[in-house]
């Protein structure tokens, strides 16, 4: 379960995005996922109150938003999202394909007050 | 230049409160009492464990040191391939070890005297290596004149997908008796190995295992995968895998 030590990393990355941020708390916390990130958002989320426990982020509501895979096919220069993660082109099914979307993991944003 | 206040210097944060839709840049404390605002962060979670593994990349690389990753489930047959391809490579071609378990250096103890150093990483609580207690242990376990070191991660299919540890690729084991199917369960992973080694090849007769779709679910994820089918145990496929490795470090 890595999803825990994320959590912790990504708490103390939003902590010091803060240092010079004054009095203020986490509200809410947006974080791009993509589907072949290797992190699971149940577990994510299930861990963030866990590792924002003591912090600014306490109580703070985790926002997962999941990015899907995204190809760009070499052969005919087409954008496709399968449904299952493959690499197939979905308009002309070449395999050459590079995977453009799906292994983010960022967090984006943060609302506080 | 700011229409609300009036400041146009430099300062990374972006406001979007309802009520103060707008962005600028100044320096100075600026209150939008009452509302929330937004930092726009846009981080890669990771970004520590990248650069680390950047560091361990770069040091490999000033060494001549082709790095490769090995992630399977618990027993895939990880250990007993590396045993085998010790034994295969002695003398011909210098390789290092990292091993990492939860716990015991069973696995250090099993691949020690076969001619290459072992180390053991035991993670405890983790299960996965990082780049970070990797690049610790890189200047003890990578004596001078290494060509080839074998990084083998923790039994796990979905965490150690995530860390980037500095090696040159990842090599994802699928032992037979696992079902065809983990790779299309398992797309991360797959996604990210050029090279797939399907283990225990041995124990096919005894089971139902469809090569086909096995080989079909591979390259759907992972169309230019390099996949070869071995058996430690019975040697079987071992002379394609030696000989690619062979062929990494040339």
């Amino acid at each position: 379960m890595h999803e825990l030590s994320l959590a912790i990393d990504m708490v103390a990355q939003l902590e010091k995005a803060l240092v010079n941020e004054g009095d203020c708390a986490i509200e809410r916390v947006h974080v791009l996922l993509g589907v072949l990130s290797g992190v699971e958002p149940d577990s994510f989320e299930f861990c963030f109150p866990v590792a924002a426990e003591g912090t600014r982020a306490q109580g703070a509501e985790l926002v997962i938003e999941k990015a899907p895979v995204v190809l760009l096919c070499r052969e005919c220069g087409a954008e496709s999202r399968p449904e299952k993660p493959a690499a197939i082109c979905q308009k002309c099914l070449s395999t050459k394909v590079d995977i453009i979307s799906g292994r983010e993991f960022i967090v984006t944003s943060m609302e506080v007050s | 230049m700011c229409k609300e206040c009036g400041c146009d210097t430099d300062n990374e944060r972006t406001y979007f409160g309802k009520s103060d839709e707008h962005s600028h840049d100044h320096p100075h404390d600026h209150d939008h009492e009452g509302t929330s605002r937004t930092i726009t962060l846009e981080k890669r979670v990771l970004e520590r464990n990248d650069q680390l593994a950047d560091k361990n990349r770069k040091w490999l690389a000033e060494r001549q040191v082709m790095a490769v990753n090995l992630i399977s489930s618990p027993g895939s047959g990880k250990t007993t391939l590396l045993e085998k391809t010790l034994d295969a490579l002695k003398g011909k071609l210098p390789c290092a070890v990292i091993a990492g378990d939860q716990q015991t250096d069973n696995d250090a103890r099993r691949l020690s005297g076969k001619g290459a150093p072992v180390h053991q990483i035991e993670t405890k609580s983790a299960c996965h290596l990082d780049a970070r207690r990797v690049g610790f242990l890189l200047p003890d376990a990578v004596p001078a004149g290494i060509r080839l070191l074998f990084i083998e991660n923790v039994g796990n299919l979905v965490c150690p997908a995530a860390f980037d540890l500095g090696e040159n690729f990842k090599i994802a084991l699928l032992s037979v008796t696992e079902g065809e199917d983990k790779p299309e369960k398992y797309p991360a992973l797959f996604s990210m190995s050029p090279v797939v080694l399907i283990t225990k090849t041995d124990l096919i007769p005894h089971l139902d295992w469809d090569r086909d779709a096995c080989l079909d679910m591979i390259r759907r994820i992972r169309p230019d995968a390099k996949i070869i089918e071995l058996s430690a145990k019975t040697g079987e496929g071992m002379d394609e895998w030696i000989g690619y490795l062979k062929q990494l470090t040339t």
